[in-house]
């Protein structure tokens, strides 16, 4: 309806005049039509938006990624309760769906704590209450990427500062003796079925750029029956 | 030919500013003062560590989606929606929503300056878009609006952190400056128009309870975000049309309240203050035609 056309229409009966009611079906028609294209490109959008980037790390219990999606509402009641400040709300322009919480491991990684608060904190179940157990959590895993740089693995030192750091340390995460060139060095091993993807070894590895990294695992292991054969 | 402004500020007007800002500045303050006034954002929050809160568009967009929302969220949704049938869906509009001081702003500044040319969108279109948002959380399996909803990444922005999230901010107030007038809330916002239909049937309304005082100033129609709805209420007496303001787009702001000289307008129930107009009152304004 034309907005200047309500300043003089005020001492008029209400009600639609027959010129309007003639307009009506095709307005209808685009109005459709334009509603239509409203939700194709917010479809469009939104799967585009599921593109989350390899370093962000969803918290603990957070459903697969699709599903979180029509889950999380956004809200950051888990980055309150995080005691370590772990968590943060994505922004708008960052590679991850905007407004939803995700934390870097090598900025702050999850301590794991043990009555998780960041689950209970969440009102939709996007944090599945039924992950009880901190050690069961499957944020994501950690994967070795320091064959260039890694002191222990170099044969420099035996700086084991991933070990050090994990808490299902001898679990997750072993230091195994290997002899390369003639030397023993240690490669620091992930152990899929028991890292948790907290990021500890991430944080604390000494190198510049971390030596061993946390994936979501739909990239880390793709294929399940592969990835145990390297523990 | 251009009218002069009513005041622009009234009793209202203020009440709200300050529920507004009140709200938001309850969400900022609390992790200084560490007391946990209220935690999270507008999408779901708690109040005082207890009352759960969720927005019941952003809920029903969940369930659309194919998720098994959890019992607080469910609850909180609840909550927030018997709220509005209360005191009118879209007083979420006016009393609540950060986005309204941006659109006011650009409405303020078009009366200020005469700016009139607007684009005509229709004022139905906004309850489409609902609809397709729900569609689409639906095909999508996700929260649809969410991923573009201004008045969550404002309100979260201020609360969390705004990246570019001012961007969106500021078109919709060029927008409305420039493009429409009232054009985000008036015509485009599906978040409105969901709450306008949540409180088809809320309590609290406002009346013109003294439309027979009514000079025919116009001051209310050049306030009024949604002034369609005024029309049936000041001027249905003739007709048996009862002085309350039942259309679910009037966003209980009460700025009609603000600004009419003969304080024609008040805040009452759906159900009350039907004065009827005498059938003396009635043939006068037959006459008046
Ligand atoms: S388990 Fe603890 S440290 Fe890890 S994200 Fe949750 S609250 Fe934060
Ligand atoms: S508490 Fe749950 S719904 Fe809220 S942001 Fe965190 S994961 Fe999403
Ligand atoms: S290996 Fe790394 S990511 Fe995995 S549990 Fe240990 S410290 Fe956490
Ligand atoms: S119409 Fe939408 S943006 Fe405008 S005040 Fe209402 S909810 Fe907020
Ligand atoms: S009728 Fe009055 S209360 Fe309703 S939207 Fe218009 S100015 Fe606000």
């Amino acid at each position: 309806m034309a907005l200047e056309g309500e300043k003089k229409r005020w001492p008029a009966a209400a009600g639609l005049s027959a010129m309007t009611r003639r307009g009506a079906l095709t307005r209808l028609g685009r109005l459709f039509l334009a509603a239509v294209a409203v939700g194709a490109a917010l479809a469009d959008y939104g799967r585009r938006g599921r593109a989350l980037a390899a370093t962000a790390i969803r918290p603990p219990g957070a459903l697969p990624e699709p599903e979180f999606l029509a889950a999380c509402v956004r809200c950051g009641l888990c980055v309150r309760d995080c005691p370590y400040d772990t968590l943060r709300l994505a922004e708008m322009g960052e590679p991850v769906p905007v407004g939803t919480p995700f934390f870097l491991a090598r900025d702050i990684p999850c301590e794991m704590c043990e009555d998780i608060p960041c689950v209970k904190a969440c009102p939709t179940g996007a944090l599945d209450p039924a992950l009880t157990d901190i050690k069961a959590a499957d944020m994501g895993l950690a994967v070795f990427v320091g064959v260039d740089r890694c002191y222990s693995f170099n044969g420099v030192g035996a700086c084991r500062a991933c070990f050090i750091a994990c808490p299902v340390k001898g679990e997750a995460i072993t230091m195994e003796l290997l002899v390369k060139d003639g030397r023993s060095v240690f490669l620091p091993t992930v152990h899929a079925e028991s890292c948790t993807g907290c990021g500890k070894c991430e944080k604390d590895c000494i190198t510049e750029e971390a030596s061993i990294k946390v994936l979501p695992r739909r990239l880390a292991q793709t294929d399940t029956g592969l990835a145990g054969r390297h523990g | 030919m251009d009218k002069i402004v009513p005041a622009p500020f009234g009793k209202w007007l203020i009440l709200r500013r300050l529920c507004q800002f009140g709200i938001l500045a309850l969400f900022l303050a609390s992790p200084w003062l560490g007391v946990w006034l209220l935690k999270g954002n507008l999408a779901s929050s708690l109040v005082l560590e207890r009352l759960p809160l969720t927005d019941p568009f952003i809920a029903l967009q969940s369930l659309a989606a194919g998720h098994d929302l959890a019992a607080t969220a469910v609850l909180g949704a609840l909550i927030v929606a018997g709220f509005y049938l209360l005191v009118g869906g879209r007083a979420y509009c006016a009393w609540v929503c950060p986005i309204n001081p941006v659109t006011d702003a650009a409405a303020a500044l078009r009366r200020a300056f005469g700016l009139r040319a607007t684009w005509k969108l229709r004022r139905q279109t906004r309850y489409w878009i609902a609809a397709a948002v729900v569609v689409a959380s639906a095909v999508t399996g996700t929260i649809a609006w969410e991923v573009i909803n201004p008045i969550t990444m404002l309100h979260r922005g201020l609360v969390f952190g705004m990246g570019a999230a001012w961007v969106v901010v500021l078109a919709i107030f060029l927008f409305d400056l420039f493009a429409a007038k009232h054009g985000w809330c008036g015509h485009l916002c599906p978040v409105g128009a969901f709450y306008g239909v949540l409180g088809s049937a809320s309590l609290l309304r406002v009346s013109a309870v003294r439309r027979d005082a009514c000079t025919h100033c116009g001051d209310c129609f050049h306030i009024c975000p949604e002034p369609q709805v005024i029309n049936p209420a000041l001027y249905g007496g003739a007709s048996g049309v009862s002085p309350v303001i039942t259309d679910r787009d009037c966003i209980n702001c009460g700025r009609c309240l603000d600004v009419c000289g003969e304080d024609v307008f008040q805040f009452t129930t759906r159900f009350g203050a039907g004065h009827a107009p005498s059938s003396k009152q009635k043939n006068e304004r037959a006459n008046q035609k």
